[in-house]
């Protein structure tokens, strides 16, 4: 696989601007398996959830969701955009994300991210202004929570560990691929350079210097840090379209969900917007064009997801979208493969990882623990010894 | 692109008429330091930006994060000054909204150490301590050098009410500080961001080595 394509979403509860209608989180909910089970069927790699904890969207447990769906998939690649790497226990992160691996045959990847929304950090026990320093240790402390086993660590933001094996191990002894992801902090390009990972740029609702910029700095850190050359470096990009047949068309039935949207509505002008930033609103030859032209910015890249479930659009009209998005999605595929340079690496899977690694290896503990010894924690209590 | 050496001064001005009392104080600032730059042997640039002309692009900037490219042009140009002259007129007691978004919309480390003179205009000269009372906290907040003497026009002085000249004066004076900050001893500090402010520019330029991000990350009292 060269180049993988796939969807990203938010989560977001947004009222229909033209009906007046919201959806209930159950609708929502339901909608967004529906998306990606619709997502698989059309041929594409990649179905990535957002994770939120407050209102006004569903993106909350981004494991149950992905758990769910890969039960009723079979071939797309699950990954999440963004994990909080911030407020989320990499602890917790380190067990579910390995669970995930199993139950789905390794078809899982993660994006982490810092998310920006201030007062999600407190109830997580949090402070956003350590944003910075929390993605960096506790993604120090991912890694080796699925490297090591027996791991004893102390760290500044959470409780220490001692002797602690984080189960289950990683499937075939490989840890889940990582991207990372941010807009315009250098120092997480500079961690996924340094760690050899993915960085992955939203590529939405901002100017695409930005994302010029961060690619650049990322791929000059790779080679920095022994990985390559910069162009074998992993890069995503997210991206935002909606088509119909007939560009006006599109343009007619978008704009009152643009006009109105949650983060950029009642802003810039729909043409303004699309000048700005990647948003692509047309003909599917308008797409495909637009959509080519990324690489002349951040180069020849392994990873594609677009945007398309936002900002109130119906699920009837999502689905007709990702119609559209299966018929271009041989030319995308044919055309980025002619362009593509040689040298450039494939987009990264569990098998590619595990080829990677010398083939599979079980890492798990089977332990000589309770069952040998009789003895269990309530039996030292009891004794009085806890 | 300004000669070197040329000292670059951009005006902004947030009046709304056409033309406006706001812009007219501007352009007698503007004038009367370029005299007192000149006067010290230095060349100068001038460049004049209208908020107006502006005012969609900022509401815009405010909602999406980002500037259009004209905003992001006159952003530059006040990045790129040796020193501002900032004029608004007074709305309800302050700086206008139009003013105060721009200044909103600035990247932290815009004004570090930039002379700023700071100059308003109202019907009234009972507004005049608006200079003291909110555009001096405001250029202090955004750790710009203020020039001492602020300017505040009411319409009497343009007038000539205010008794021949008197405006003027107190514009050469400001212009003459605003000139020392510019083209004095040591006014070479005055470029760029100051000493200490870590730009997220110059971690594009020059990226913090990850071991150090490492250990950064976990200095400081532990949170358990």
């Amino acid at each position: 696989m060269g180049m993988q394509f796939g969807i990203f979403t938010v989560g977001d509860v947004t009222t229909d601007p033209t009906t007046g209608k919201t959806p209930t989180e159950y609708e929502r909910i339901k909608a967004t398996v529906a998306i990606a089970k619709k997502a698989e069927e059309i041929g594409l790699d990649v179905f990535a959830t957002g994770e939120h904890h407050n209102p006004p969207f569903i993106a909350s447990n981004p494991t149950a969701m992905l758990a769910y769906v890969g039960a009723q998939t079979e071939r797309i690649i699950l990954s999440t955009a963004t994990t909080l790497i911030t407020t989320t226990d990499p602890v917790l992160i380190a067990e579910d994300y390995a669970k995930l691996q199993h139950l789905t045959d390794g078809r899982v990847d993660l994006m982490m991210g810092r998310g920006n929304t201030g007062p999600v950090y407190p109830w997580f026990g949090k402070d956003i202004r350590q944003g910075i320093n929390l993605a960096i240790e506790n993604y120090a402390l991912l890694r080796q929570l699925w490297t090591e086993t027996n791991v004893d660590w102390k760290g500044r933001f959470r409780t220490p560990l001692q002797g602690y094996t984080s189960t289950p191990r990683p499937l075939d002894g490989v840890a889940p691929f990582v991207w990372h992801g941010s807009i315009r902090s250098p120092e997480i390009a500079e961690q996924a350079a340094y760690y050899g990972d993915g960085f992955f740029h939203n590529h939405i609702f901002w100017p695409a210097s930005h994302t010029q910029q961060m690619v650049r700095l990322y791929r000059q850190r790779w080679e920095h840090y022994g990985h390559g050359a910069p162009e074998t470096a992993i890069v995503g990009l997210g991206g935002q379209f909606f088509m119909r047949r007939n560009s006006q068309d599109a343009v007619d039935e978008f704009r009152p969900y643009f006009d109105n949207a949650p983060v950029y509505g009642h802003g810039p002008s729909l043409e303004d917007f699309s000048e700005a930033t990647p948003l692509t609103v047309g003909s599917p030859q308008q797409v495909i064009e637009r959509t080519l032209s990324f690489r002349e910015y951040v180069g020849d890249y392994q990873r594609q997801l677009f945007l398309l479930d936002h900002a109130g659009l119906p699920l009837k009209t999502v689905l007709e979208q990702l119609d559209l998005y299966g018929e271009i999605l041989p030319t995308l595929r044919s055309e980025f493969e002619k362009l593509r340079a040689p040298g450039v690496p494939d987009a990264p899977t569990h098998a590619s990882l595990v080829a990677k690694a010398g083939g599979p290896t079980d890492t798990a503990i089977y332990g000589v623990g309770d069952d040998a010894t009789g003895t269990s924690d309530r039996d030292s209590v009891l004794e009085g010894e806890l | 692109m300004t000669a070197p050496g040329v000292k670059r001064i951009v005006v902004v001005s947030a009046g709304l008429g056409v033309p406006s009392s706001t812009r007219l104080l501007a352009d007698m600032l503007a004038d009367a330091s370029v005299r007192a730059v000149e006067a010290r042997g230095v060349e100068v640039d001038v460049q004049h930006i209208e908020l107006r002309g502006l005012a969609h692009a900022l509401t815009d900037n405010l909602l999406t994060g980002f500037p259009s490219k004209e905003l992001a042009a006159a952003i530059e140009a006040v990045h790129r000054a040796d020193g501002v002259i900032a004029v608004t007129p007074v709305f309800s007691a302050s700086y206008s909204g139009l003013f105060k978004t721009f200044f909103d919309v600035l990247e932290l480390g815009v004004l570090d150490a930039k002379p700023v003179l700071a100059a308003a205009t109202a019907g009234t000269v009972r507004h005049s301590l608006v200079i003291d009372h909110a555009l001096r906290p405001l250029f202090s907040y955004l750790h710009a050098v203020v020039v001492p003497t602020g300017v505040f026009a009411a319409t009497d002085d343009f007038a000539g009410a205010g008794g021949g000249g008197e405006l003027q004066k107190r514009v050469e004076r400001a212009a003459g500080e605003f000139a020392g900050l510019l083209a004095g001893p040591g006014s070479g500090a005055s470029t760029g961001s100051a000493p200490g402010r870590h730009l997220v520019e110059d971690e594009f330029e020059h990226p913090t080595d990850f071991e150090d991000l490492l250990k950064r990350a976990s200095d400081g009292p532990p949170a358990y």
